[in-house]
């Protein structure tokens, strides 16, 4: 074995490291995911069949899964749970929402202003500002196409 | 078509995108921060070439709950605020199209952080 | 260049003491601990000031298990994991005493007594106490996630524990004859070298730290007069499994007697059966508190004579590894002995 060199100390890492259990992990993500996906669309239904516009009832939906995981979070389970569903919790709107309040529970100790007020952003800034630029770019084609273009 | 298969639709959808992101973090170094932003902007693009509804129309809540619908949600609004208003639409459109997801997100993380705090890991 | 130096005036340890959490309780070693709060804030209101308030108590017992005042303490060295090695001096200084902070991220404990042993080799204190602390929470904060966050750890990475422990030692001979114990000593130490861990993957530091620790074990047998054989254990502080597969393959090819002498404090305090604890414990209150709980106690009856410690450190921040530079890593080595009958 070499233990010299970068190189060879890089192979030996990757022998002995172990592999994650890529089957299990993807399976769980699977089931996780798509069980807050079908109740997401059992809510949405649920919601229109009570009345509300197509819209609105989406907007609710997301708004409901996102009040859940925040007080599940809260209450200290949702990193339980997330240890078994990975991507499942983290891909829904859930995980935004999740990554929102264990900021904003963690750095209670630090103050409200400079604590909560500027790290709750951590995970979510990157979210927020990526897909808000991406939608101004999105924007501006749209309006080449729209307007000069037709 | 069953009454149930477009729940079945819905799980199926919501199942197979978390299982993409699922396989970026255990196969490459990808973090969860970085999947999340993919997924955001994947969903504004796939909105822009008009695949979005169509597969909302198929799967339901299976692309909307996942973060491509928050990224299609800010698509659409600007969409729809570039027709209305031009070009300013291009920079009001998004944040308005999801400014109530993000709103509740933030105040709840807000109040929750007033009742309660960061409980140790347990193994 | 000779890396060894040995020690005229073995300093002893008269007093250790190990503290920790609700998994170090729950752990193999819980019984052997002197003290453990379950809900590991130590009665505080911030897992910062928990992880100081550890530090505090652990010296404050070993001071009392030794009926020695603060005052009698001429220096004191410690470190911790946090930025400015702050939970140290807010931990210790209502004990008043000279205070060196040091940080050599989990390899702080060896450290520390290798700093105290040459001070009172030197003449300039007799008398002096060790304390390294780690804390689960506060480290979680610092390095990686909210507590909260629903994340999934790789099968590769560590768990900072909980946990604190403090050393006395003194070459004062008034007060080892005293000294309900006082049988073993520090006979030679090595300084450790900063070897290049060859990875930026935070998850897997145990692996980062085997080449350094490989490279003192191997430097350190190349030097001196004595042979693995006669230790009884080669201890290493937290490379935990993934790092101890590493370092006993390159030890069967290079120093094959030193491979079976072989043990890990971040294999030995928690039960990976019982306790999901992926690769071991990590951290700089792992290998002081293995070392106060399992190996002082074992030394001071004479069950055992001879070891090798090495506490293991990873030397990085959060913005060197995001940056992608890769961990160093650091094993400074401690020759104890015990002259027990």
């Amino acid at each position: 074995m070499d233990i010299y060199t970068n190189e060879g100390k890089k192979e030996i890492i990757k022998k002995f490291t172990p592999k994650t259990k890529v089957l299990k992990n993807t399976l769980l993500a699977f089931i996780f995911g798509g069980l807050i996906s079908l109740g997401a669309e059992l809510l949405r239904e649920a919601y229109i069949y009570f009345g509300m516009s197509e819209k609105d009832a989406l907007t609710l939906v997301g708004v409901t899964l996102i009040l859940l995981a925040s007080l599940l979070t809260a209450l200290g389970l949702f990193d339980r749970i997330a240890r078994y569903a990975g991507a499942g919790t983290l891909v829904p709107i859930t995980g935004f929402s999740n990554s929102v309040t264990s900021q904003a529970l963690d750095a209670k100790s630090e103050g409200l202003i400079l604590g909560v007020g500027a790290k709750i952003f951590t995970v979510a800034g990157p979210v927020i500002l990526y897909g808000i630029a991406s939608g101004v770019l999105y924007g501006i084609i749209y309006f080449i196409y729209l307007y000069i273009i037709r | 078509m069953s009454e149930y298969t477009h729940l079945l639709l819905a799980f199926v959808a919501g199942g197979f995108l978390s299982v993409i992101a699922q396989l970026l973090i255990d196969l490459t170094n990808l973090t969860p921060a970085r999947i999340l932003v993919a997924y955001v902007c994947s969903g504004v693009l796939i909105y822009g070439v008009g695949a979005y509804d169509p597969l909302f129309e198929i799967f339901g809540a299976g692309v909307s709950t996942p973060l491509i619908g928050f990224g299609a949600s800010i698509g659409r609004g600007v969409r729809e605020a570039v027709e209305k208003e031009g070009l300013l639409g291009a920079f009001s459109g998004g944040l308005s199209a999801t400014a109530t997801g993000i709103t509740v997100a933030l105040v709840s993380g807000l109040v929750f952080s007033l009742f309660t705090k960061g409980k140790a890991k347990r193994l | 260049m000779k890396r060894i130096k040995k020690l005229d005036t073995p300093p002893r340890f008269i007093s250790w003491c190990a503290v920790g959490g609700y998994e170090e309780k729950n752990g193999p070693l819980g019984e052997a601990f002197d003290l453990c709060d379950e809900s590991d804030t130590f009665g505080q209101k911030t897992w910062e000031m928990s992880e100081g308030e550890m530090g505090r108590c652990a010296l404050n017992l070993a001071l009392s298990k030794c009926s020695l005042s603060h005052e009698t303490l001429e220096l004191l060295v410690a470190g911790d994991l946090q930025n400015q090695c702050v939970a140290s001096s807010v931990g210790l200084d209502s004990f008043g005493a000279p205070f060196l902070g040091i940080y050599g991220a989990c390899s702080t404990c060896t450290e520390a007594l290798l700093i105290l042993s040459s001070m009172i080799e030197s003449g300039a204190v007799t008398t002096g106490a060790c304390v390294t602390t780690s804390h689960n929470s506060a480290a979680e904060r610092q390095f990686r996630t909210p507590l909260e966050y629903g994340g999934q750890r790789s099968p590769s990475a560590q768990w900072t524990s909980t946990a604190a422990g403090s050393f006395v030692l003194t070459s004062d001979e008034e007060l080892i004859k005293n000294a309900k114990l006082s049988n073993v000593a520090i006979s030679d130490f090595m300084i450790g070298r900063i070897v290049d861990g060859a990875t930026a993957d935070g998850s897997n530091m145990g692996a980062a730290m085997s080449f350094a620790a490989a490279e003192s074990i191997i430097e350190y047998f190349k030097e001196s007069e004595l042979k693995p054989r006669d230790f009884d254990y080669i201890v290493t502080g937290d490379l935990g499994k993934v790092g101890t597969s590493i370092l006993r393959a390159i030890l069967e090819e290079r120093l094959p007697s030193a491979a079976g002498k072989h043990l890990d404090c971040g294999n030995l305090l928690y039960d990976a059966k019982r306790q999901d604890v992926h690769a071991g414990a990590s951290g700089c209150g792992t290998s002081a508190s293995v070392l106060a709980s399992y190996f002082l106690p074992r030394l001071e009856e004479g069950e055992i004579r001879d070891i090798l410690f090495l506490s293991t450190g990873a030397l990085m921040s959060p913005s060197s590894v995001l940056q992608g530079n890769t961990i160093k890593g650091i094993a400074p080595v401690i020759h104890i002995h015990s002259s027990a009958d």
